[in-house]
């Protein structure tokens, strides 16, 4: 729980804390209330948009101008977790707490820029704190946190920037803009989000509430996916066949990422144990214990396919076009149709 | 390894250990620790729980192992199956291996042995008895290997300090038993970092995965202003070194820099990973649930041991590493290169029956080129 007390401002600006909950039941509102009463029912309007706006990948614009409004504001977001509680379809869940972390991050950048305000400094800094451990201390225009949380976060990134070695680094800190600091605690921010939506007990239907939910669960089933996947091997996967198969010694990391890859796809330890018989090491009794621990048979953990950085970093990946969109071998050739 | 050989290791590891307990230590939380011995010829044990430097010697005593491991993690539960040991938190560990740092073998310092005849030959790209390419490098003592790995530990000290805030006094450097040292920062704000974060820190400290935009350079209109100064920390100002040469010539560098353009750019920094990134063995520091060789104990790939460091600059592995006695023994050696240990020379051998001081003789067989048979 945040140790700030939140006016409603701040409520607003982040609806997912615990604070935004306790604001509703100090109203004195029931849910039944929103549903039966005209100038409450806007409020569910305004909720059923706030979810349309996600699901369209767009952020929801605040109005922070008039007490009304923020009231109007603060349950349009409580309603909407409701409304997503009763269409029950993760999709839209997943949409609306994506966009509500880009809301926050916004308010979260803002708020951490102005440290002249101390009361909006101290919370964001206690936010990053407290729900993503990240120790922040602002360090003329920048913001310095310690290595280590920093890789707690950016591990889970992608690009190449977010790399350490590609970061301002002394004395164990990394040195961040403010858009970086908040930019570092997205996928938690929409992952908290999303945990607290999940979390929350799911009421009963609400007379009134049915039009909306009915409307939202026919716009769910636009966003089903189906793929298609090749059955050509990706070329890292190649490449470590090939080794093999002209006898010549593969790495340990290269040999792991062959059965991983071949297990994961299904295929046995009989079917892949036979592709190793070239190795100049082979030992038959080896390979069949070690495909074994891979696949899970003997231990209690079946391995996954190494991640395309990892691969990279032991010099097997041998990257094409098509490779360009896949994060892990396994997903080569998997298209969305 | 024939019996004979493993017998007379067996025997000469297990007076080193009763000689030198002192050196044998639990390390501390000894009962969170994973420890782990191999027997020669045999598998590796792990998954062992000891709780003091007395069980740890009674398990050298009674088991003779070749090489004994300790985890540099802490574990709830550490005597169970991987899955269910609940990691709690790990010291970061570095490698600097001579072999990691050497583009080609030392051929004063090397031999080839044949995987198909067995013969041992000088340093060639075939086997001149069976002409087989399936060749092993053994590389024996080597002085110049030794500088260019304390070297190399002395710039990932300075990155450890300068740049991760490693605090100097807590870095402990151990000599490998071999052809490297292991570096230890326990008790780091490292400690509960799981082996991705890890990764990340070895790609740092190894330059690898750089961009150009983090050294200042655009795809477009790229301007010397933001380019790496001499005086920038971290490796913005090893990189400026490694760029410019001199403070002279910065000028005239930076101009030739640009106009390479960014492709040109990108290429450079992947080939300054071979220069200026230090050469750690990644999967040694990635690893939060490896079984490290146990300070002290004898390295069965060489008969030395593994053991601390005071003074880097004037460790020598060849003398202060090297425990066993000189008791002379006979043993069949084909060694056609000469090495130096305890500051005497040997060799060359023609597959010849010679008397060696029992440490140059153990030497040599833990190197796979000498046997008593």
């Amino acid at each position: 729980m945040i140790m700030v007390n939140l006016g409603s401002d701040e409520i607003i600006k982040y609806p997912f804390l615990d604070e935004a909950g306790k604001y509703l039941s100090d109203k004195g509102f029931s849910l039944e209330d929103f549903a039966t009463n005209a100038d409450l029912n806007k409020i569910v309007e305004n909720a059923f948009e706030r979810i349309i706006t996600a699901v369209d990948g767009r952020i929801y614009k605040s109005e922070l101008a008039s007490n009304n409004s923020s009231t109007n504001e603060i349950f349009s977001f409580l309603i909407a977790v409701i409304l997503l509680k009763l269409t029950g379809m993760n999709t839209l869940t997943r949409r609306f707490s994506l966009a509500e972390a880009r809301r926050a991050e916004k308010f979260l950048e803002k708020d951490l820029k102005n440290q002249q305000d101390p009361r909006n400094a101290k919370l964001s800094l206690q936010i990053l704190q407290e729900l993503f451990s990240v120790t922040i201390q602002k360090e003329d225009e920048y913001f310095i946190i310690p290595i280590s949380d920093y890789l707690s976060h950016s591990v889970n990134f992608h690009e190449r920037e977010w790399k350490l070695i590609n970061r301002k680094v002394l004395h164990g800190q990394v040195q961040l803009t403010s858009h970086e600091t908040v930019r570092l605690v997205r996928k938690e921010l929409d992952r908290y989000i999303f945990s607290k939506i999940n979390s929350s007990s799911s009421p009963q239907m609400i007379q009134g509430f049915e039009p909306y939910v009915t409307k939202l669960k026919s716009l769910a089933k636009k966003f089903e996916v189906k793929t298609v996947e090749s059955t050509e091997y990706p070329p890292c996967v190649k490449h470590a066949i090939e080794v093999l198969e002209k006898g010549e010694n593969l790495a340990h990391s290269g040999r792991f990422l062959l059965a991983t890859f071949l297990l994961n796809k299904g295929q046995t330890v009989e079917q892949i144990a036979p592709l190793f018989k070239n190795a100049p090491d082979y030992n038959e009794k080896v390979t069949l214990y070690q495909l074994n621990q891979l696949s899970g048979t003997s231990g209690t953990t079946q391995y996954k396919c190494p991640s395309c950085e990892k691969v990279k970093s032991q010099d097997l990946c041998f990257p094409i076009p098509a490779c360009d969109p896949i994060i892990n071998p396994i997903q080569f050739g998997r298209k969305r149709v | 390894m024939n019996v004979k050989d493993v017998m007379l290791l067996e025997d000469t590891f297990k007076k080193f250990y009763f000689e030198h307990f002192e050196l044998l230590h639990v390390p501390e939380n000894p009962e969170l620790r994973e420890f782990g011995f191999q027997k020669f010829n045999g598998g590796m044990n792990r998954h062992i729980t000891l709780k003091s430097d007395k069980e740890l010697h009674l398990l050298l005593m009674q088991n003779k192992p070749s090489d004994v491991y300790c985890s540099n993690a802490c574990y709830r539960f550490p005597n169970l199956p991987m899955t269910e040991k609940d990691w709690l938190n790990g010291d970061l560990i570095f490698d600097i291996d001579a072999k990691d740092l050497r583009k080609t073998h030392p051929v004063k310092n090397s031999v080839i042995k044949c995987s198909d005849c067995n013969q041992i030959s000088n340093l060639s790209g075939s086997c001149p008895n069976c002409q087989s390419t399936k060749l092993a490098v053994i590389t024996l003592t080597c002085s110049d290997c030794i500088k260019s790995t304390k070297d190399e530990v002395k710039k990932l000290i300075q990155i450890l300090t300068d740049d991760l805030g490693i605090n100097p006094q807590s870095i402990e450097i151990f000599f490998s038993g071999n052809e490297g040292f292991h570096i230890y920062a326990p008790k780091s704000k490292y400690q509960e970092i799981g082996s991705k974060e890890r990764a990340e820190i070895s790609d740092y400290i190894m330059f690898r995965g750089a961009i150009p935009e983090t050294f200042g350079f655009k795809r477009f209109n790229s301007n010397k202003s933001t380019l790496p100064k001499f005086e920038d920390d971290g490796w913005n100002g090893k990189l400026a070194k490694q760029l410019y040469g001199t403070k002279s010539n910065r000028s005239k560098s930076l101009q030739e820099v640009i106009s390479g353009g960014y492709g040109l750019f990108q290429k450079r920094l992947e080939q300054f990973r071979d220069t200026i990134g230090i050469k750690i063995d990644p999967n040694v520091t990635n690893d939060i649930h490896r079984i490290f060789r146990l300070p002290g104990s004898i390295n069965s790939k060489s008969g030395l041991t593994k053991i601390f460091v005071d003074d880097l600059e004037k460790f020598d592995p060849y003398t202060d590493a090297c425990y066993i006695d000189d008791e002379k023994i006979n043993v069949k050696v084909n060694c056609p290169i000469t090495f130096t240990l305890k500051n005497k020379k040997f060799g060359p051998y023609k597959n010849e029956i010679v008397s060696l001081p029992k440490f140059a003789a153990i030497y040599l067989i833990c190197k796979g080129i000498a046997s008593t048979t």
